[in-house]
């Protein structure tokens, strides 16, 4: 199996503040990969770079054989055609129903005529299990109901990469399920390959062929869901069972305690 | 650094970041006329904005013009009354309408009432990421979003001016003519006697025009510019208000020195 | 809402406006009356042109027939050089005499054309060679206070 994703050695910095300092990833075809670490660790940075809405500061991004940084605004868009991408909260479009939200795409790229597109639509819908929400208004969904229109949506067009950001934040546990359920089914199905952002261990470790672990800007661990739990790594510990202390600290960063209260010494 | 130093580093803080937000306020402005072609090759979009920025604002521009053209014809009136020169009220109601009040009026209440409704708009389809799902979804969202709110709103604008001074026009008539008596025949022949088809009519509609496109414009970049929070996209509604305000009263008042200079 | 009220709702406002627009050209506007297009241009010297402005109406017997389209200074004659357009379908008689006349006490001024007998008509480029010159009113005040000071006077010497 090759990769379809692959992330060389890449560092990237919002001005003086690194995120990521050099990481090396792959994805590979037909598999569900996660990408786990603790909030504004540089997930979702990783997301964007993939997709090619920023450009790394050393190193390279390969999609599908192309580098995704050296493409032009064409080459780009022709790319994010072959992608699909579940926002956290779905960002579904607010002002069009749930049908005209996943029949977006097919009207923006595709010359099918409405009829097509109308089935189409229905089928995406009905994978999620949402047919009879077709002509609701996405202020008339609840969370999970909107994230499956979401993850439908960004299936529409038969993509081979599909990026979930958190896709499991906010849930409750049966929309969790289902979510989760779902994007292991789609890939399974529909032969995707699957980036998951995620904090949420145990969720994900049901459902993912293989686990990054990344904290400060660095992949700490790696491997298999199953070799993930039965990791020794303390950072994997504490993160999959959910410890308050231990290699990633509870205080941030500061002066000593007694310092900061003036206490005299 | 010692106190005076510190405000005027403070100044120069602030202007080169006045200057920076224009800058990127122009590329931005380009950015949206280069990438009109949708707007135009679909017009069904730009149709569905004209929707929200100008039927939705014709309540208010009509009801606006109906008031302030009775408020003319009764203040005229009792100006011109003491000169001896009613008749004519229709040049001194149409002369203001269609020169100043009409575009400048109908102007502030559509940066108000779609001006605000559009950087709301963007700003929270930005702040929910709807912008972003746009761009990955291969959709530029500045031709897809952005460009068709830009022509409808440059659209609109002369037509609600021109509704606008229209309405002012009859509310002048109904409070001189049908209210106080002024001669119906002396107030529109002396109107049209005085009104300039080029000089007067003509030149309210250009200024309705470049009053549309800073409106809109300024909106769009607001709504576009907006920090994705809340708070961010609340003081950029505000914001679009209040600077489209100031730029339609000093673009009137370059424009005005442009057009009726040296004439009357 | 669909989008066929959407269309509707849109196509009506578009037309509300037209419209508006047209009230305002047609109704409000002087474009039905005079159309600079098919005009010809005659010019005029006065003495004093008093308060005539650019664009003011050209009337013969009281009815707008063209507009003024310039005014300058001659200096050589020392006059006043005013150029008037004047409708297509109007012809007027090459001795037609021009004055500047007010509307109303206070109005505005505007030149009024008196058609004269002559069979060749003033063409395009023309010279209006009778002219009377605005009255003006500290003139006009001045001489009515002279010629009844002089009525006094001639009062008192035929006491």
């Amino acid at each position: 199996m090759d990769n379809l994703v692959e992330i060389k050695n890449v560092t990237f910095g919002y001005g003086e503040r690194p995120i990521l300092k050099g990481i090396n990833l792959a994805a590979r075809r037909g598999q569900v990969v996660a990408i786990m670490g603790s909030s504004g660790c540089g997930k979702t940075t990783l997301l964007r770079l993939i997709g090619g809405q920023i450009k790394p500061d050393s190193g390279s991004v390969q999609v599908a054989g192309q580098n995704v940084s050296e493409l032009d605004t064409d080459g780009l868009y022709e790319l994010r055609r072959k992608m699909g991408m579940l926002f956290q909260f779905g960002a579904l479009f607010t002002d069009m129903s749930v049908f005209d939200n996943i029949a977006f795409q097919m009207r923006e790229h595709t010359q099918l005529p409405e009829e097509i597109i109308r089935d189409l639509v229905l089928m995406k819908l009905h994978a999620v299990g949402l047919r009879g929400a077709a002509d609701l208004m996405p202020s008339e969904l609840s969370g999970g109901m909107a994230r499956r229109v979401a993850l439908a949506r960004s299936i529409a067009l038969e993509p081979m990469l599909v990026m979930y950001d958190e896709p499991f934040a906010g849930l409750d546990p049966i929309s969790l399920g289902v979510i989760g359920n779902l994007i292991r089914r789609l890939t399974d199905t529909l032969g995707l390959t699957s980036i998951v952002v995620t904090h949420d261990v145990q969720e994900s470790l049901k459902i993912v062929d293989y686990v990054y672990f990344v904290s400060e800007g660095v992949i700490e661990a790696e491997g298999t869901a199953e070799e993930m739990r039965a990791s020794g790594l303390p950072f994997v510990h504490q993160f999959v069972h959910g410890e308050p202390d231990g290699p990633v600290p509870f205080h941030y960063p500061a002066r000593a305690y007694a310092e900061d209260l003036r206490l005299a010494l | 650094m010692i106190a005076p130093l510190r405000l005027v580093a403070n100044l120069g803080r602030h202007t080169l970041e006045a200057v920076a937000r224009i800058g990127v306020a122009t590329r931005f402005f380009l950015a949206t006329l280069l990438r009109s072609g949708t707007a135009f090759r679909r017009f069904g979009l730009t149709i569905r904005e004209i929707y929200f920025a100008g039927v939705l604002s014709l309540i208010i521009i009509l009801v606006s013009g109906l008031f302030v053209g009775m408020v003319l014809g009764l203040q005229g009136f009792e100006t011109l009354q003491t000169y001896g020169s009613e008749s004519a009220l229709g040049v001194l109601v149409a002369l203001s309408l269609v020169r100043e009040l009409g575009p400048v009026v109908a102007a502030l209440l559509f940066a108000s009432r779609a001006g605000s409704a559009i950087t709301a708009e963007i700003g929270l389809m930005k702040a929910t990421e709807q912008l972003a799902a746009m761009e990955m979804m291969a959709v530029d969202p500045v031709a897809r979003v952005v460009a068709p709110r830009f022509w409808a709103g440059v659209l609109s604008m002369p037509l609600l001016a021109a509704l606008f001074s229209a309405m002012g026009i009859f509310g002048g008539y109904l409070v001189g003519v049908v209210l106080i008596g002024v001669d119906e025949g002396s107030f529109w022949s002396q109107m049209q006697a005085q009104v300039d088809f080029e000089e007067d009519i003509l030149n309210g509609v250009i200024k309705s025009v470049v009053f549309g496109v800073a409106v809109t414009a300024i909106a769009l970049f607001e709504g576009y510019d907006a920090p994705p929070t809340a708070e961010g996209v609340s003081r950029a509604t505000t914001r679009t208000v209040v600077t489209s305000s100031l730029v339609i009263l000093a673009l009137d008042f370059v424009l005005t020195a442009f057009m009726f200079r040296g004439v009357g | 809402m669909s989008k066929a009220w959407l269309d509707l709702w849109v196509g009506l406002f578009v037309v509300a406006g037209i419209g508006a627009l047209l009230f305002l050209a047609l109704k409000v506007g002087n474009m039905s009356s005079v159309r600079m297009a098919d005009s010809y241009q005659v010019s005029a010297h006065f003495d004093n042109i008093g308060g005539l402005k650019v664009r003011a109406p050209v009337k013969s017997a009281g009815v707008v027939v063209g507009r003024v389209t310039g005014i300058s200074f001659d200096d050589k004659t020392y006059e006043a050089e005013v150029v008037l357009s004047l409708d297509q379908r109007y012809a007027f008689p090459k001795d037609t005499s021009a004055s500047i006349l007010t509307s109303g006490l206070l109005g505005e001024q505007y030149i009024g054309l008196e058609a004269g007998g002559d069979s060749v008509k003033l063409n395009n480029g023309d010279r209006v060679r009778l002219t009377q010159s605005a009255v003006v009113l500290e003139n006009l005040i001045g001489q009515f206070l002279f010629s009844k000071a002089q009525e006094g006077a001639s009062n008192e010497t035929a006491q």
